[in-house]
């Protein structure tokens, strides 16, 4: 049994001095395998008597289930070692920009209108388009604009030939709509117009996107609720509104729509012209001239209208100082948005 | 239209200062643009009279004055004006006085002169344009009274921004009517009574324009002294409103214009061949108008004429040979009515604009003309003097325009406006407008319109005009309600946002260009068209509309490329503009496009690598990203032509043989004339032709293994890959699954007009394994069909 216990410590001996796997289980072999030393001792067993083999075997199988185990733990000690240094090879800089395709950006204008759109979409209004050269009829006719009326003066407009314009606003889609299809309309009309003006609060093209609701009993008050809402959730504040009456052919009642300065909050600043309030739209109820026109019948129906540039609103909300930037296309304007 | 404060004080005087004045007009649709001062900031100026002048011993151009207004009494100042002299009335600036501009005035001394105070030019206290010397004030000022209270300069020019509709509040009794309104107060204008006749003098007119002119007031006046001055009183009003003072007459019948609103002209009476025909102007004739140039007047121009040449322009402006001049005794005050329409658009054809078109092309009250008449008559005669003649009325009643009546059903308030307002409220506002109530019925009014108000003629005038007194921000916000109705969703749809979304996602920024471009730029990309040109464009730069959006994308990319940018990818989506026209009798087309331009580095620069430049398959893989919103639609792309692009980089891109668009590299002399150093790319395709997507259709999946043959074949160079591709699926026969090309390879080894291409094909049966021959006789049939069609052999 001298031997058992000698044999057992050099086998756990050679199990810690083992420096790799081979090594290691080289030990395994030389000890536990078939020939090895310790498996070797249980063949002597044989010369024992019955009453003392039980013991004897059990020792041996207790050594060899220490040597064993001892082995078990090396590997597993070895093995994470060895994980634990590839993954040190494997480290790198995680700081390092990421690989592929920097992401694009939608034009500011197309951001502002996409989202005007949105909050109308979501209350039924359907987007509705229509062409840009546009006949004198749609422009201006129709929307109670016949020739020689002073508000033509109003539109600097550019003309293909004397009865062809380009649109100078997004309101010949309204009467081609109302054209088409009957009451109840809820629409949202976006798009480039066009006016013969260029400076630097005018540019020969910009965008407007202009609303059109044809009811039963829809009322001033009801466009004055809609005007509200949607400028409170477009600014996402609870901005003042104020209605100023105006003139538009194409509406009666018409309005300007201002809202507190979102610069100054209303005390009056170089974006406000000292006035406290900002001009951001034009609307009104939709004028039975109009309804005559599309053949609506404008005692059973009403509506209401309204427009806006998308330029200014998107000025206001990101804070662009200059008109022009939105067709310069600089890059380091557009990846802004 | 600006106005004096004061002025229209004398008209109505509610308890507002001019702000509170300025903030209800506006809210009440006449928007106020500005509130000015109407003189400079200045105290301690005084009316001066000059009592002695004499010539400052040491300096040629500075004379010694006496001057008296000073409290304590006489004070000598030193003046370098040309027109000082003894006997003036002139603006003293006494010491301690301030100027415009804090400019303080100091006991001095000129030349070795004392000098106690300023005599000012009327710029000096910016009280008028007149620089030449001291202002002289008239010879009744009282001597010693403060300046300011004497030309009651304690008042402010209004800038009213007035809409077309509201000609009636061009004049200063219509905006005091308004304030009277808004404010329920009485309006009261100056006396204007008329002026007794002192002679039978008349001129006979003839309207011989129909409605154009139904309305002609005519008067004589004889013997004025036109060398009279204007009063400093009218004068003031005058510059307050924004007008210089000219002459006696001309001062008057401007004033009368704000006043009243209603434009009248003086004839020299002197200058009149026989009597006055108001007639249309035939073609060849001439007139040269007050302001001294010619114009060759335009058939359908309404004159004022005599028997024999045409004295002015109706309503516009008047001519120069029948003016008043310096030599005038005798007038004839014309004041008329010409219709809106006769006068609509003819000044700015002449490209003329004056007070006058101005107020005729929106409307002059057709019955203020008697009233205008004596009115100018009275001042008149307070200042030039004179002996008038009749008032002379022609007038073709069959011509004027017509009374107007409007019904207005009370329901109709509250269901327009969402308010209630009372039935006595809304006869008080309307009548307070001046409509007369001519009819009450059970649940409705009728009202005359007044002959002032153009803009009324329906009963949604009169709402508004109830709401616009009421005030918009009074009236109630309320939401609207409407009824739920699903609004069908074609899934087939491609929405633009999201092809735009794919763009954004590889690494596009989107452009907006104008849809104008300079013909040049037009002409070099699509040099066939002949481009939809505007009559008026703003400059050459935006002079025709776009056939394509290239042009405008690759001047984006120069714009970028000259702010030191190296890789542009733009892409931008809008119209542009196919030309009909007589050769090809088709209409003109306004075609939504999505357009798209890369250049410089396929990646951006990294440390990952990647230097390669972009090229042809990096902007078709663009694309086809574009297209696989489209599902199993099958787009062919094959060698096509662009005037714009590179003969042999260009594919042009079809579905079901319609033409979409093109994908490209830009043509090589194009890059040269750009400017460019490098390549660019190009793709544009039509949003409408591109058509609908095809739903998803689900195909049962096999359970049985799939299994992959590689072949790589020597075939002539110029054969397309589509074609090998599209001939070997058909060969493979119904269990092939996938096809794809994961090589090409042309140079060195191989026969130079040769390439090598290596395909791999995927065999695949939905019900059972298949077994090698299966898959080898497919694979033969590949090989033999390319063998024969296209002279390929096995590698």
């Amino acid at each position: 049994m001298q031997d058992l216990h000698s044999l057992t410590e050099q086998a756990l001996e050679l199990v810690e001095q083992a420096d790799g796997l081979p090594a290691l289980d080289q030990v395994r072999v030389d000890y536990l395998g078939k020939k090895g030393h310790l498996t070797a001792l249980l063949k002597g067993l044989g010369k024992l008597s019955a009453e003392e083999r039980p013991a004897a075997g059990a020792k041996i199988n207790e050594a060899k289930q220490q040597v064993q185990e001892k082995i078990n733990a090396r590997r597993a000690e070895m093995e994470e070692a060895a994980i634990a240094a590839k993954l040190a090879e494997e480290t790198i800089d995680v700081t390092l920009p990421g690989r592929g395709e920097e992401q694009g950006s939608a034009h500011p204008v197309t951001r502002t209108l996409r989202r005007i759109e949105k909050l109308f979409v979501r209350l039924g209004f359907s987007v509705e388009e229509g062409p840009e050269i546009e006949d004198d009829y749609h422009n201006f006719e129709a929307l109670n604009i016949p020739a020689h009326h002073p508000a033509r003066a109003m539109h600097d407009t550019f003309y293909i030939d004397p009865s062809t314009v380009l649109r100078t606003h997004t309101s010949p889609v309204q009467i081609r709509t109302m054209e088409k299809t009957a009451p109840p309309i809820r629409i949202i009309c976006p798009g480039r117009v066009y006016r013969c003006d260029s400076d630097v609060t005018h540019s020969p093209m910009f965008h407007q996107v202009e609303g059109l609701v044809v009811d039963k009993g829809v009322s001033f008050a009801h466009l004055k609720g809609c005007v509200d809402q949607f400028l409170k959730a477009f600014f996402e504040a609870d901005v003042p509104v104020r209605f100023r009456p105006s003139y538009f052919p194409f509406t009666e009642p018409s309005a300007e729509v201002d809202i507190q300065c979102t610069a100054c909050g209303g005390e009056g600043c170089r974006v406000c012209s000292g006035t406290g309030w900002l001009e951001v739209m034009g609307c009104g109820m939709v004028h039975p001239n109009v309804f005559a026109s599309c053949d609506i019948d404008s005692e059973t129906y009403s509506g209401f209208a309204f427009g806006m540039g998308v330029e200014r609103l998107a000025m206001l909300r990101y804070g662009v100082n200059d008109l022009r930037l939105f067709f310069d296309n600089d890059l380091r304007f557009l990846k802004q948005f | 239209m600006k106005f004096s404060n004061a002025w229209l004080r004398e008209w109505v005087s509610p308890q507002l200062t001019a702000q509170e004045l300025a903030d209800q007009i506006t809210m009440a649709g006449l928007e106020v643009d500005g509130i000015e001062k109407v003189a400079g900031e200045f105290s301690g100026v005084v009316v001066g009279e000059i009592l002695a002048c004499e010539q400052h011993p040491d300096a040629d151009k500075l004379r010694v004055c006496k001057v008296a207004g000073h409290p304590e009494g006489e004070m000598q100042v030193v003046c370098g004006a040309p027109n000082a002299r003894v006997g003036i009335k002139i603006p003293f600036a006494l010491v301690g006085a301030k100027l415009p501009g804090d400019f303080k005035i100091k006991k001095a001394k000129l030349r070795g002169v004392e000098s106690f105070g300023m005599l000012c030019a009327q710029t000096e206290l910016e009280l008028g344009e007149d620089s030449d010397g001291i202002w002289e004030l008239p010879s009744d000022a009282s001597t010693g009274q403060d300046l300011r209270e004497y030309l009651q300069l304690e008042d402010e020019a209004v800038e009213v921004d007035l809409t077309p509709n509201r000609s009636d509040c061009l004049g200063i009794a219509g905006i005091a009517r308004e304030v009277g309104v808004l404010n329920r107060c009485p309006v009261q204008g100056p006396e204007m009574a008329p002026v007794a006749a002192k002679l039978d003098d008349s001129v006979p007119v003839s309207l011989m324009a129909g409605d154009a002119c139904p309305r002609y007031v005519g008067r004589v006046i004889r013997n004025i002294d036109v060398k009279a001055e204007t009063p400093l009183w009218m004068q003031e009003r005058l510059r307050r409103s924004g007008l210089r003072s000219i002459d006696p007459v001309v001062d008057v019948t401007n004033y009368v214009l704000l006043e009243l609103g209603q434009p009248m002209h003086a004839f020299d009476l002197a200058k009149l061949d026989g009597g006055i025909k108001v007639r249309f102007a035939e073609s060849g004739e001439k007139l040269t108008l007050l302001d001294g140039q010619e114009v060759e007047l335009k058939e359908g121009t309404l004159l004022i004429a005599d028997e024999k040449k045409p004295l002015a322009m109706a309503g516009i402006m008047g001519g120069e040979e029948s003016a008043v001049s310096e030599q005038t005794r005798d007038i004839f005050l014309e004041s008329a009515f010409f219709n809106p329409l006769a006068i609509a658009g003819k000044a700015r054809s002449y490209g003329l604009h004056t007070d006058s078109s101005h107020r005729f092309e929106r409307g002059v009250d057709y019955r203020l003309q008697e009233q205008a008449v004596e009115r100018a008559t009275q001042l008149l005669l307070d200042i030039v003097g004179g002996e008038p003649g009749p008032v002379h009325l022609r007038e073709l009643e069959e011509a004027m325009p017509a009374e107007r009546h409007i019904n207005l059903r009370s329901a109709r308030v509250a269901a327009a406006l969402g308010i209630q307002i009372a039935d006595d409220e809304i006869v008080d506002i309307l009548t307070r407008l001046g409509l007369q109530k001519i009819g009450e019925e059970a649940d409705s009014w009728t009202f005359l319109v007044p002959s002032f108000r153009f803009d009324l003629a329906i009963e949604a005038d009169l709402l508004e005009e109830l709401a616009r007194v009421y005030g918009y921000n009074r009236i109630p916000s309320e939401s609207f309600t409407a009824a739920l109705d699903i609004v069908p969703q074609e899934e087939s749809q491609v929405d633009l946002e999201a092809l735009e979304q794919t763009l954004l996602a590889r690494g596009y920024h989107e452009a907006i260009t104008f849809s104008f471009i300079d013909r040049d730029s037009a002409a070099l990309f699509d040099p066939k068209a002949e481009p939809v040109a505007l009559q008026n464009p703003i400059s050459a730069d935006l002079a025709v509309m776009r056939t394509s959006l290239m042009p405008g994308l690759c001047k984006a990319l120069q714009y970028n490329l000259n702010r030191q940018q190296s890789r542009v990818r733009l892409f931008e989506t809008g119209l542009r503009f196919v030309p009909g026209g007589v050769p090809s009798g088709e209409e003109l087309r306004q075609e939504p496009m999505i357009a798209g331009v890369i250049y410089g580095g396929r990646q951006g620069e990294s440390w990952a690598g990647g230097k390669d430049l972009v090229d042809f398959y990096d902007i078709k893989g663009d694309v086809e990203a574009l297209l696989a919103h489209f599902g199993e639609v099958e787009f062919q792309f094959q060698a096509g032509e662009h005037s714009a692009l590179h003969p042999g980089q260009t594919a042009s891109i079809t579905r079901d043989g319609r033409d979409l668009g093109v994908v490209g590299a830009l043509h090589p002399q194009l890059q040269k004339k750009l400017e460019l150093p490098k390549t660019a790319y190009l793709f544009e395709l039509s949003l409408e032709a591109l058509g609908e997507a095809a739903l998803p259709a689900f195909q049962p999946l096999s359970r049985f293994p799939e299994v992959r043959r590689d072949l790589a074949l020597l075939i002539d160079a110029d054969v397309p890959a589509a074609s090998m591709v599209e001939t070997a699926a058909e060969a493979a026969g119904e269990t092939l699954t996938d096809l794809k090309i994961f090589d090409v390879y042309q140079g060195k080894g191989i026969d130079f007009n040769r390439k090598s291409v290596a395909m791999g094909l995927t065999f695949q049966h939905p019900s059972r394994t298949l077994n090698d021959d299966e898959i080898n006789a497919a694979v033969d049939a590949v090989v033999k069909q390319l063998e024969q069609k296209y002279n390929a052999s096995l590698r």
